[in-house]
């Protein structure tokens, strides 16, 4: 079991640490100056001395992505169940959440600063606008591939609507649900980090979206690329916690986590 | 051994000139008439894409003719079929669940509470021999226990009505001989009614009372043959010559059909 972890990690670790060395020789071989590319040991520094302000940063948009996620995984699977309950329901509203996924967000958050003023909500709900689409349509998709003799069996037992949708539609499409929620983890945190750049202040409750602006600003590139990687490191926390719930879930009957450790 | 039709009950399934035609024309079923008394235990034999699937659909009430009148127990409406089970080509298992709960699941949709419900899937699966795999998954699982699984689902409601669509010809000859044989002796021991379809002649033969032969598409019924139930159906009687001489009028009945376009 460790062995096996350490097979998976230690590639992976191994590119990193070395990318770090020839990027750390490269920008002091040819002189790079600081505020353009400034090498992984300044970094490492800024992280350190701003570790207070980045750690509140961090805080501050990992709440707004997780409510924005949170709404994105209830709203996005009521919808889709919604519009699989009927076909007219489906015909009439399916086309419309499209939009959700092609309006462009930079363009709209200055309309819900507007609406909701500043702070976590328009934040939150940035987050939830561009992560709500792939739930909805990864869970629509798996309520139509429900397997039709298990649907022939339901209506031969006699079930009711709302056995068919607990015990058999939801749990089919579980799995596609649960691919649904991957993308959108990582979603949530970008929809949060472009909703900062708008709809938040600098100052003491900066999230790491406007801690990202005011460093760019101040030409802070060590303390941007601090920021940067940790916004990364949140969004790859969200996909590990949403794989974590799927291996739960599945291990034991679904072929796509049936390997021994997520 | 054999279940005695009462020649005075009214037949379980009463078919009468029924016709489907599917989009484009296609004509699956043309004119058949058929009645099965209570207890016997038929095998539909036809070659594949015959629309011996789509009669069972039908006759299942998934389906509706649009000639003729199919009637099942007396009545023609989906509610008369209610002590009916269906058992598909493949296993068709919710995966999420556990073959105990799978079984159970037929009980639990009809209101069935758990106690009940959980007894009497433990006896169904013990009668296809799955006792030690109760609290395993499908996925866990080989093709002939799914299929038996499947099987203990169908017997799990006491049907009056079991119908087969090709059940067991996704496993492997031998495997399928042994659920043959589970399936006969299961229904000798009930009184249910068995309209069993399959495209294996050898298949029909050793497990029917009667063997209905039905021709290439449109499916219409070339041959009947009834009373056939003279040897005890163990795995000797495949060896036996009057299996021998039964498969060879199958095969001659179906192979006269075969020029007829």
């Amino acid at each position: 079991m460790r062995s096996r972890v350490a097979q998976a990690l230690l590639p992976p670790l191994a590119t990193f640490i070395l990318a770090n060395l020839v990027w750390e020789t490269l920008v002091r071989a040819l002189s790079v100056p600081a505020y353009l590319l400034p090498p992984p040991s300044a970094i490492v520094g800024a992280l350190a001395r701003h570790a207070g302000t980045l750690a509140r940063g961090i805080a501050i948009t990992g709440k707004a992505a997780l409510i924005g996620f949170a709404l994105s995984a209830v709203a996005g699977v009521a919808a889709a169940v919604l519009m699989s309950s009927a076909r007219w329901v489906e015909r009439a509203f399916y086309p419309f959440t499209v939009f959700l996924q092609t309006v462009p967000l930079v363009a709209i958050a200055p309309l819900l600063v507007v609406w909701l003023g500043f702070g976590v909500t328009p934040v939150a709900v940035a987050a939830f606008i561009v992560s709500v689409f792939p739930v909805i349509v990864n869970t629509v998709t798996g309520m139509r591939s429900t397997d039709p003799a298990l649907l022939d069996l339901f209506r031969l037992a006699g079930a009711s609507r709302r056995d068919r949708l607990l015990k058999l539609r939801l749990p089919f499409a579980l799995p596609s649900i649960f691919a649904g929620l991957k993308v959108a983890a990582g979603l949530a945190v970008i929809g949060a980090v472009v909703g900062e750049f708008v709809a938040s202040y600098a100052g003491e409750d900066a999230g790491i979206g406007m801690l990202v602006l005011t460093y760019s600003r101040e030409s802070h590139t060590d303390r941007l690329f601090a920021a940067v990687g940790l916004a990364s490191l949140l969004g790859l926390a969200m996909f590990g916690g949403v794989s974590l719930a799927a291996w739960l879930a599945l291990r034991r009957w679904h072929p796509s986590e049936n390997s021994a450790s997520p | 051994m054999s279940a005695p039709a009462s020649a005075l009950a009214a037949p379980v399934i009463r078919l009468r000139g029924v016709r489907r035609s599917f989009n484009g024309g296609v004509v699956a079923i043309d004119g058949i008439d058929l009645e099965v008394p209570q207890g016997e235990f038929v095998a539909i034999l036809g070659p594949s894409g015959c629309g011996k699937s789509t009669l069972l659909r039908l006759i299942a009430g998934l389906d509706a003719p649009q000639g003729g009148e199919v009637v099942v127990r007396g009545g023609s409406a989906l509610a008369d079929r209610a002590r009916l089970a269906y058992v598909f080509q493949d296993a068709h298992l919710l995966p999420w669940r556990t073959v105990q709960r799978n079984v159970e699941l037929p009980l639990e949709l009809a209101g069935i509470d758990r106690a009940q419900r959980s007894a009497a899937a433990a006896q169904c699966i013990a009668q296809v021999g799955l006792a030690d795999a109760a609290g395993r998954y499908p996925a866990q699982l080989s093709g002939g226990m799914r299929m038996r699984a499947s099987l203990a689902r169908a017997l799990v409601t006491d049907p009056e009505l079991l119908l087969l669509d090709e059940p067991f010809a996704a496993v492997d000859e031998i495997t399928r001989q042994r659920l043959d044989e589970q399936l006969h002796a299961l229904w000798a021991g009930r009184r249910v009614t068995v309209l069993f379809v399959t495209h294996s002649i050898s298949e029909a033969a050793f497990l029917a009372q009667r063997i209905v032969v039905l021709s290439p598409r449109p499916a219409r019924v070339v041959a009947d043959l009834p009373d056939l139930d003279g040897a005890a159906r163990t795995a000797v009687l495949r060896t036996e010559p009057a299996f021998n001489d039964l498969v060879r009028r199958l095969h001659a009945a179906l192979a006269a059909d075969a020029g007829t376009p």
